[in-house]
């Protein structure tokens, strides 16, 4: 009996509903509000705010509700409502010298300047289940220190900034007469621009960027990194109308910095010093950070003149996969039905087939014979 | 009849917030540009700022923004996947553009002005009035034998395709025939080859000389092609080993056409299989014209 696959739409539609009561789950339990999301999820929508590219905590927190928690797919719903956004204009560079700065470590030098000042960090906690965090309404935390600052507003100068005084370090390339791309706006072509691919990396995937930077420290397009600095704070964001002729501040934004140092060896036209690998981020994402700035010094081997043998050092190959709601969005096609094509190979096996049969036939009737 | 009631005419608005069929203005246009580029230079991959759209990658961006960017409000769109109107994700898009645009919507070819398609032509022959929007996966046909896009660029603008037919005569060395059977490259008025997208290559020769616009989009590899009205697309092949198509052994088992391409349905676990046309609305046309087998013949 012929089953017809018919009904694709209330199929659709219960499909539908049934995400919705699972996403809500037991009506019992209280339902998660945005602020929460927002407050105590703070890592999650910083991580989706930064592959999303877009900076709103509120909508990104919304986005991982209606994800069920799924960042992937948070990611995708900011990325679908950030492309219909009509563009204003464009912000005068950061200075992340200026950042309010609430967190700022430097493995290369004891003491800077400012000083190093961890702020809230996973790094010295022992990862022991707190189980005090069972129960809501646990006790309170410790009262916030006297000496506790919220930062430090005070300009910090940064680590490549010292070492680029006495010319230890390339310079930070220059601004003038560069207007930086836009990959959302403009295809990606390749060879690409080191600010398009900057902006790829910003974009690209944690744990892709991740994979591809550990693999450089394992062998793979080793380039011998320190991490110069990296820096988390919050920054004014600044814009310049054309009609108005001065800046005006519209807002902060907490970003990550991280400075790579690698050693060069210098080439014919380049004296031995210290190369750049950058990483910039949206939010608090210190692992993409510090992954992105070892990418992109990977990715610098062709500028550099260094031997291209790896896959991080490959743009290519890096930058056409890094996005996860691209590579998310193929890798789940192959759900959607494909069944003309498997009809077409299954003609194609089948003749195949028969032929290999028909020829092994022959051949034995001919051995038989003989 | 036939015309769904989903999409009866233009609505009035479509999702608060939005333009008419999702995109702005500025953003069709972009693609409307794009598209003019690639019917000047047919079967030539134009390059277009792609935009995330509410569906995922993969699953019909291309199609979705050229068919936003060229429907208008008095278009019929018609959406079919593997051939069928009723498949998940066509009704997933035809509802996307009904939400959006609200234009008229049909399951009939003949009555459709755009007709956007994953994996099919349809079989009724398609007139000069309509356009064919293909969603395409890969629209770089040399993809699988060059990973690199600078080098394939380079490829295509030496017309240096040697590798592909490298590929092809050694299917035929190793298995007697090429083993290609969807996504089966074409050269586009004898200048570009071409990834017809993965449609069988039972359909490919109705993109030759045929009298509709086939436009193609890939959204996620940001890649707008076309083939314009009655240009020459030739399947590759050789003198001795010409193109050939796959015919099914079978008869579709509702209408009874022996001209179409078709669905091989498991009916039991005992290797039982009713064959139907994959073009829903072709097969539906035959039966309801009376050219109606007796269903219990064919079972």
């Amino acid at each position: 009996m012929y089953v017809a696959v018919k009904g694709g739409e209330q199929a659709i539609d219960a499909s539908l509903e049934q995400l919705a009561r699972e996403r809500r789950g037991d009506a019992s339990v209280p339902e998660l509000s945005v602020a929460q999301i927002k407050q105590q999820m703070r890592l999650a929508v910083d991580r989706v705010m930064c592959e999303g590219s877009l900076y709103d905590p509120d909508l990104a927190a919304l986005a991982i509700k209606q994800a069920r928690g799924d960042l992937f797919e948070a990611v995708f719903l900011l990325r679908a409502y950030r492309t219909t956004l009509p563009r204003f204009g464009v912000t005068l560079p950061l200075d992340t010298a200026a950042m309010t700065t609430r967190r700022r470590i430097s493995a290369t030098y004891k003491d800077i300047p400012g000083g190093q000042i961890l702020g809230p960090s996973f790094d010295y906690s022992h990862r022991l289940l707190d189980f005090a965090l069972m129960d809501e309404g646990a006790p309170g935390l410790a009262p916030e220190r006297a000496d506790e600052t919220r930062g430090e507003s005070a300009p910090l100068p940064r680590v490549t900034d010292i070492l680029g005084q006495e010319g230890l370090i390339e310079g930070d390339g220059d601004l003038d007469g560069q207007a930086p791309g836009d990959l959302t706006r403009e295809p990606l072509r390749f060879p690409a621009s080191r600010d398009l691919r900057l902006q790829n990396l910003a974009r690209g995937d944690e744990g892709f960027l991740l994979a591809m930077a550990y693999s450089t420290q394992r062998g793979y397009g080793r380039n011998h990194p320190f991490a110069g600095e990296i820096r988390m704070g919050d920054i004014a964001i600044v814009i310049e109308p054309e009609e108005l002729g001065f800046a005006v501040e519209i807002g902060d934004v907490t970003v990550t910095e991280c400075q790579m140092i690698t050693q060069f060896k210098g080439s014919a036209d380049k004296p031995p010093q210290f190369t750049r690998g950058y990483g910039l981020t949206f939010g608090y994402c210190e692992r993409k950070a510090m992954a992105m700035a070892l990418c992109d010094r990977a990715l610098r081997a062709k500028e550099l003149g260094e031997d291209i043998t790896a896959p991080a050092q490959d743009e290519e190959f890096v930058l056409a996969h890094s996005d996860s709601v691209e590579a998310s969005g193929f890798v789940q096609h192959l759900k959607l039905p494909h069944y003309i094509d498997f009809q077409s190979e299954l003609l194609s096996v089948r003749d195949m087939r028969a032929k290999a049969m028909a020829r092994a036939n022959a051949k034995e009737a001919a051995d038989d014979a003989a | 009849m036939t015309q769904l009631d989903e999409g009866s005419g233009p609505a009035e608005v479509g999702v608060a917030g939005y333009n008419f069929a999702y995109l702005d203005e500025q953003t069709k246009r972009m693609i409307r540009r794009t598209i003019l580029k690639a019917v000047a230079i047919p079967g030539y991959q134009v390059a277009f700022g792609s935009r995330e759209m509410p569906l995922a990658y993969g699953w019909g961006t291309g199609g979705m923004q050229i068919t936003a960017a060229i429907v208008g409000a008095d278009d019929t769109l018609k959406v079919i996947d593997q051939g069928a109107d009723d498949t998940t994700n066509a009704v997933s898009i035809r509802r996307f553009f009904n939400r959006t645009a609200g234009v008229a919507m049909t399951e009939r070819t003949v009555d459709a002005s755009v007709i956007q398609t994953r994996h099919r032509i349809p079989e009724t022959p398609l007139r000069d009035d309509q356009i064919l929007v293909y969603q395409v996966p890969m629209p770089e046909p040399l993809r699988y034998l060059e990973p690199r896009e600078t080098e394939t660029q380079k490829m295509h603008a030496l017309s240096e395709y040697g590798v592909m037919h490298v590929k092809l005569y050694e299917d035929i060395a190793r298995h007697g025939r090429i083993t290609t059977s969807y996504d089966y490259p074409v050269l586009v008025n004898g200048r570009y080859v071409m990834a017809p997208s993965p449609i069988p290559k039972f359909d490919n020769p109705k993109m030759d000389r045929m009298p509709a616009l086939q436009l193609f989009g890939a959204g996620r590899e940001k890649r707008i092609y076309a083939v314009p009205p009655y240009t020459p697309v030739k399947s590759l092949d050789f003198e001795d080993h010409p193109f050939s198509i796959d015919r099914q052994p079978h008869s579709c088992g509702l209408c009874g056409s022996n001209e179409s391409f078709l669905d091989e349905i498991v009916t039991d676990d005992a290797g039982g299989r009713l064959y139907v046309c994959s073009d829903t609305d072709y097969c539906r046309e035959r039966r309801e014209a009376g050219d109606v087998m007796n269903r219990s013949a064919a079972e």
